[in-house]
C-alpha cells in the first residue's frame, strides 16, 4: 500500500508553528527559581508533537533536532535536571531555529541551518553525562541477537486474570505467533475457581506451547510484547538433539514454575494498583493547569479565523429571530389594511432591532483578543533588554480585550516600534536607575481596554521620560520649528514633535530603534486605521503613549451632511459640535483663510465646497461642523446636516485609488454612493491657506497672552 | 471494516492515521484530545478499536484509557496508544490504565495497518 | 489497496493546464474583441475583460478628480469608478442620454484585479481576430505614449483600434488621442 504522506505536510507545518508559539510563550513564563510543572509539560508536549510529526513525515533534520531537545526537556520534566536561565536562552534559540527549519522545509529545502548545528552541539554538551548508560543496553541487545538456528522451544504463558480487560485476546496472539513459528503442541490448563467466585470477565486459563522456529527468541515473543507485564511468559529453548521428548520437558518445567506463578501474579497486581493511584493523582492535577495553557494558541496570519461556538450559536439565534420577524411582516403584507399600520410599524421596529443585533454578532466574529498581538512582546522585551544591557520587565493587562482582526494585524508593527522605543529610549541603564533611586529593573506596561466604542492601548514605561529642552533644541536644529514658535508651545505640543517626520530623539541611531521607521510612520499608520495617538511624559518618571482605535474598520458611526447636490459623511467621533455659520464671527485674514471666533478660541475654517471643488447653496444658511484633527479644532462649512447613521465602509482603493480628503465610501439606503470624509486629508487640501490661518491664530493667542500679562 | 476512534492533538498525525485507516476500508472518527474522545465514545459507542496519543492537552491518553475502561461498551475494546521510543515508562503507565498495546512513533502507514491487524 | 495521493493528482491537473496554454499560443487561435464606437472611430477590447454592459446611471463625483473620471457607482455592493473614454482621449464631451453605454471591465494590475466602468458612445460588434491580422501601432516617437494600443486591425475596410485595457486604465491621462488616432489612421492607410 502506498500513501502519499506529503498531503499532510502543510498541516504539520501549521501545527508546528503553532506549537512553537506555545513553546515560546511558555518559556517566557517559566520561572527558573520555581519551575511550574505544567509549563514544562506544555513545552515538552509541543516539542514532542513536532518530533513525532517530523519523524513520521521524514523530516530528519527536524526530528533529530527535536529528539535531543525532547530528551533534555524530558529530564527537566522528571525533575532529573535543573533548568538555568542560560538553558532557557538555549531553548528560545531552539524555537527560533525550529521556525527557520520549518520555513526551509516549507520552501522544499532541507531544514538544517548553521544554528541547528550549533545548538545540537549545545544539546550534546548538556546531555554528555547521560551518555554512559546507553552502550550497556546496546551490548545486551547484541548478545540476544547472537542466538538463532531452527529449534524447538517451550513457551509457557500464564496470563493474569485481568488480561481480558485490557482488550487483549489470547487467540489473536497465538494466531500472530504462527506467523513466526510453527506451533507443534498446545496444552491448555484451567484453574477455574468455585462457581460462586467465577467471574466471566476474568481469565482462568494458562497455556503451554511447543513451537518450532528459526527466529530469535525476542522475535517470537514479540507477539506477547503488549502483555509482557500482565502475564508470566517463559521461553525455554530445546536443542532437538537432546534425548528428552518435548512433553517431558514441559512437564518438568510446568511443575517447577507452578509455585512462582501465583507469586508473580500478586506482585504484578500490586504494581498495577500503585500505578493506578499515581496516575489518578496526576489526573486530578492536570486538567486545571492544562486549561490555562490550552487557550494560548496563536492564530497564523492566514485568512482563516477561529470562532468560539458561543458566537456562532448566538448568530444562529439572531437569524432565527430575523426569520420570525420576516414571516410576520410577510403575512402582514399579503392583505394589508390601513388599520394594521401600528402593527407594521412595530414589525419594522423589530426588524431594525434584529438587524442591529445581527450586525453586532457578525462583527463579534471578527473580534479576537489582543493577546494575539501582545504575545510577541515578552520575548521581545527580554531579548532587547539583554542586548542593551538593561533590566526591563514587561507587564501586560487586558490581554482579553477584543479587537477586529484587520485592525489587529495593522496595529502590530506600530506597537512593536513603540515597545521597542520604550525599552531603548525610555528605560535607563541599571546604574543610572539606581543613581536616581529607582528600582534597577525598569517596567514597561502594556494595557488594553474598551472605552466608549474604542479600543485603547497604552504603552507606558517608568524610564527617563521626554526632555522638553532637548526636543525643542533638536526641532529648532532640524528646522521643524523656529525659536519663537518653540517658546509658545505647550508641553503637549513639544512632545507631539516626535511624531514629526524625520525627527529622531536618539542621540545615535541604534540597531534597535533606528530602523528607518520613525514615530511619524507610527502615527500615520494609526491614523490610517481611523485611530489617534497621544503622548504624555514626565521627565525622570517615564512616558505613556495612548492609542485609540475603532473596534472595527468595517462600520462607522457617521453624520451625513449635504454640500450642494452631494452627500458626505463625517465620522461621528471626530465631531466636536456644529453651529450656524455667521458671517459676523468670521475674520478673513491674509492668505485667504477664514478664521472663526468660537467663544474664547479661534478656529480655522475650511469650506468643503472649495476644498472639493463642488457647487454649494447660498452661504446664508450654511452650517459649520467643528471637528478635531490632530488635536486641533477645525471648522468645516457645509450646507446642511442630515441624519446620523451607521455606515458600512467600502474601499475606494480596491477599484480606484486613494482620493485626498476621502477615507472611503459607503452605500446609502437608496443604493447611491456617498463619500466618507478624511478630516486630516481635507485640512491638507485646504493647504497653504490653512497654514496662514493657523499662524494667525498663534499670533492672536500670543497677543491675548501679552494683554493678559499687561493687565495682570 | 471496523469502526475506529483516532485520538491525537496533532492534526497532521491524526489526519495521517485517519487517512490510512480509511484507505484500508475502516470507518474512522477523529478526536483532538481525551475530553473530545470521551464524549464521542459516550455518545456514539460501538467502536471496534481506539487509537490514542499519550501526550495531549485537556485530557491525556492515559486518563482517557482509564475513563474508557470504565464504560461498559469499552471494557474489552482494544485500545492502542501512540508512543515514542523514549516512552518506556509511559507504556507501563498505559498498560496499567488498561491499554491493549502500543504503536511506536514514528511509524509509516504500513506499520500502522500491520499493528491494527493484530487486534482486529 | 489503491490510495492515490492528492498531491500527485493535482500535479497532473497542473500539467494539463500548462499544455492547454501552450497550445493556445502556438495555434494562433482567434481572440474575440468587443468593439464600440466613439466619435466615428471603432475601438476594440478583449472580450474576456468585459464583465457586463449597462446603461448610464449617475455617479457620485469624486473631489478634485480629473474630468474624465465621472465618479463612482454602486455595482452590487462594490464601489466602481466610471471613466468617460471620450474625455480620457481628449475628444469633445457629449451629453449622456438614456442610450449612453457603460462597459464594465475587469483589468489586471500589479495588486490584483480592478473593476472599472467605461462610458462610450455605443457598442458595435464582436469580432474574432487572429493575432496575425493585427498590425502593431505605428511608432509616433517618444512624445506620444502608445503603450495602451495593442494594435490595429482592418475589418471590412474599417480600421479598428484594439486597446490594451490593462495599460490604458492605469494611465492617468491620455492626451489628445483624437490627433493621435488621426495620425495613426492616416499612417496606416498610407
Amino acid at each position: 500500500m502506498s500513501i502519499d504522506l506529503s498531503q499532510f505536510h502543510q498541516v504539520f507545518f501549521e501545527e508546528s508553528i503553532e506549537g512553537l508559539d506555545i513553546m515560546e510563550s511558555a518559556l517566557m513564563e517559566l520561572d527558573v527559581a520555581e519551575v511550574d510543572h505544567e509549563i514544562i509539560n506544555s513545552i515538552f508536549r509541543a516539542a514532542h508533537s513536532i518530533k513525532g510529526g517530523s519523524a513520521t513525515f521524514g523530516f530528519k533534520s527536524v526530528s533529530d533536532f527535536t529528539h535531543d531537545l525532547e530528551t533534555i526537556l524530558d529530564q527537566v520534566r522528571d525533575g532529573r535536571r535543573n533548568i538555568s536561565k542560560n538553558d532557557i536562552d538555549i531553548f528560545l534559540q531552539s524555537v527560533d531555529c525550529m521556525r527557520e527549519m520549518i520555513s526551509l522545509l516549507q520552501a522544499g529545502e532541507d531544514g538544517s541551518t548553521e544554528s541547528t548545528v550549533e545548538l545540537q552541539k549545545q544539546f550534546a554538551r548538556m546531555l554528555e553525562n547521560e551518555q554512559s548508560e546507553v552502550p550497556g543496553q546496546n551490548a545486551e541487545e547484541q548478545t540476544q541477537q547472537a542466538e538463532a538456528q531452527d529449534c524447538l522451544a517451550t513457551i509457557k504463558f500464564v496470563p493474569n486474570k485481568e488480561i481480558l480487560q485490557t482488550g487483549n485476546d489470547v487467540v489473536r496472539m497465538f494466531l500472530e505467533l504462527q506467523e513466526f513459528a510453527e506451533i507443534v503442541d498446545i496444552k491448555c490448563n484451567t484453574a477455574l475457581p468455585a462457581f460462586s467466585e467465577f467471574n466471566p470477565e476474568e481469565c482462568f486459563l494458562s497455556w503451554e506451547l511447543v513451537v518450532r522456529s528459526d527466529r530469535k527468541e525476542n522475535e517470537i515473543l514479540s507477539c506477547f510484547e503488549w502483555v509482557s507485564d500482565d502475564a508470566l511468559i517463559e521461553y525455554v529453548p530445546q536443542t532437538s538433539t537432546t534425548g528428552a521428548s518435548p512433553s517431558d520437558a514441559i512437564a518438568a518445567q510446568g511443575l517447577s514454575s507452578e509455585g512462582s506463578t501465583t507469586e508473580s501474579l500478586s506482585s504484578n497486581s500490586v504494581d498495577v494498583a500503585q500505578a493506578k493511584t499515581l496516575a489518578e493523582k496526576e489526573k486530578q492535577e492536570k486538567p486545571k493547569a492544562r486549561a490555562a495553557t490550552g487557550n494560548k494558541t496563536t492564530a497564523s496570519e492566514s485568512g482563516s479565523i477561529r470562532v468560539g461556538i458561543d458566537k456562532i450559536d448566538n448568530l444562529i439565534n439572531m437569524v432565527g429571530e430575523l426569520v420570525i420577524t420576516q414571516s410576520m411582516l410577510g403575512q402582514l403584507g399579503t392583505d394589508f389594511e390601513v388599520n394594521q399600520l401600528p402593527k407594521l410599524v412595530e414589525g419594522l421596529g423589530q426588524l431594525e432591532q434584529n438587524t442591529r443585533e445581527l450586525q453586532e454578532s457578525v462583527m463579534r466574529i471578527r473580534m479576537l483578543p489582543i493577546s494575539f498581538t501582545f504575545s510577541r512582546f515578552p520575548r521581545m522585551v527580554r531579548d532587547l533588554s539583554q542586548k542593551l544591557g538593561k533590566n526591563a520587565h514587561l507587564e501586560m493587562h487586558g490581554e482579553q480585550t477584543e479587537l477586529d482582526k484587520t485592525v489587529m494585524e495593522k496595529i502590530g508593527d506600530p506597537l512593536v516600534h513603540l515597545v521597542r522605543n520604550a525599552v531603548d529610549h525610555g528605560i535607563e541603564m541599571p546604574a543610572d536607575r539606581l543613581a536616581q533611586g529607582k528600582n534597577e529593573t525598569g517596567t514597561v506596561t502594556l494595557n488594553a481596554y474598551h472605552q466608549s466604542g474604542n479600543v485603547v492601548i497604552e504603552i507606558a514605561d517608568d524610564g527617563k521620560g521626554l526632555d522638553r529642552d532637548m526636543l525643542v533644541s533638536k526641532a529648532v536644529d532640524k528646522g521643524v520649528i523656529n525659536q519663537n514658535e518653540a517658546d509658545l508651545l505647550s508641553d503637549e505640543q513639544v512632545f507631539d514633535l516626535i511624531f514629526h517626520p524625520g525627527f529622531s530623539t536618539a542621540k545615535e541611531i541604534s540597531d534597535v530603534s533606528g530602523r528607518g521607521v520613525g514615530m511619524d510612520v507610527v502615527k500615520k499608520n494609526i491614523q490610517a486605521l481611523n485611530g489617534a495617538v497621544e503622548l504624555k511624559s514626565e521627565k525622570g518618571a517615564g512616558s505613556t503613549i495612548t492609542i485609540r482605535l475603532p473596534l472595527t474598520l468595517a462600520i462607522l458611526d457617521g453624520q451625513l451632511v449635504r454640500v450642494g447636490g452631494n452627500i458626505y459623511i463625517f465620522p461621528l467621533v471626530s465631531i466636536v459640535e456644529s453651529m450656524q455659520y455667521k458671517e459676523g464671527q468670521v475674520n478673513e485674514i491674509a492668505g485667504g483663510c477664514n478664521v472663526f471666533r468660537l467663544r474664547d478660541d479661534y478656529v480655522p475654517i475650511v469650506e468643503l465646497h472649495r476644498a472639493f471643488g463642488v457647487h454649494c447653496d447660498e452661504q446664508e444658511n450654511a452650517l459649520m461642523v467643528v471637528v478635531e484633527s490632530d488635536g486641533e479644532k477645525v471648522g468645516i462649512v457645509v450646507d446642511e446636516l442630515l441624519a446620523q447613521q451607521q455606515v458600512v465602509i467600502k474601499s475606494l482603493e480596491q477599484n480606484y485609488r486613494r482620493v485626498d480628503g476621502v477615507s472611503g465610501a459607503t452605500i446609502l439606503g437608496d443604493g447611491t454612493v456617498a463619500l466618507i470624509l478624511d478630516i486630516p486629508g481635507i485640512v491638507k487640501l485646504a493647504g497653504e491657506n490653512f497654514k496662514a490661518g493657523q499662524a494667525f491664530i498663534a499670533s492672536r493667542k500670543q497677543n491675548d497672552l501679552h494683554q493678559q500679562q499687561a493687565v495682570g | 471494516m471496523a469502526k475506529i476512534l483516532a485520538v491525537d492533538d496533532s492534526a497532521s498525525m491524526r489526519q495521517m492515521v485517519s487517512f490510512t485507516l480509511k484507505g484500508a476500508g475502516h470507518d474512522v472518527t477523529e478526536a483532538a484530545d481525551g475530553v473530545e474522545a470521551l464524549s464521542v465514545a459516550k455518545t456514539q459507542g460501538g467502536f471496534d478499536l481506539v487509537i490514542s496519543d499519550i501526550n495531549m492537552p485537556n485530557m491525556d491518553g492515559i486518563t482517557l484509557i482509564k475513563e474508557l475502561r470504565q464504560l461498559a461498551s469499552f471494557k474489552f475494546t482494544p485500545i492502542l496508544m501512540l508512543t515514542t521510543e523514549s516512552g518506556a515508562e509511559k507504556k507501563g503507565e498505559g498498560k496499567a490504565a488498561g491499554a491493549t498495546g502500543w504503536i511506536v512513533k514514528p511509524f509509516n502507514p504500513d506499520q500502522l495497518l500491520a499493528t491494527v491487524g493484530k487486534v482486529l | 489497496m489503491q490510495v492515490q495521493g492528492s498531491n500527485s493528482a493535482s500535479t497532473t491537473v497542473g500539467n494539463a493546464a500548462t499544455q492547454i496554454e501552450i497550445e493556445g499560443q502556438a495555434g494562433d487561435s482567434n481572440d474575440q474583441y468587443l468593439t464600440f464606437i466613439m466619435a466615428d472611430e471603432e475601438y476594440g477590447v478583449d472580450i474576456l475583460c468585459v464583465q457586463e454592459i449597462r446603461g448610464w446611471e449617475s455617479a457620485t463625483p469624486l473631489p478634485n478628480a480629473p474630468t474624465h473620471i465621472k465618479g463612482v457607482i454602486n455595482l452590487r455592493g462594490t464601489i466602481v469608478p466610471i471613466i468617460d473614454l471620450r474625455q480620457c482621449f481628449g475628444l469633445e464631451a457629449i451629453e449622456y442620454t438614456a442610450v449612453t453605454v457603460v462597459i464594465v471591465l475587469k483589468v489586471k494590475t500589479e495588486e490584483g484585479s480592478r473593476i472599472m466602468g467605461m462610458v462610450v458612445d455605443a457598442v458595435s460588434d464582436v469580432y474574432a481576430l487572429a493575432q496575425s491580422e493585427m498590425r502593431s501601432a505605428p511608432d509616433l516617437g517618444n512624445a506620444v505614449n502608445t503603450d495602451f494600443i495593442k494594435g490595429l486591425v482592418n475589418v471590412n475596410d474599417r480600421m479598428v483600434i484594439l486597446l490594451d485595457i490593462d495599460k490604458l486604465l492605469t494611465l492617468d491621462d491620455v492626451k489628445s488621442i483624437s490627433k493621435l488616432t488621426a495620425d495613426m489612421v492616416s499612417e496606416a492607410k498610407s
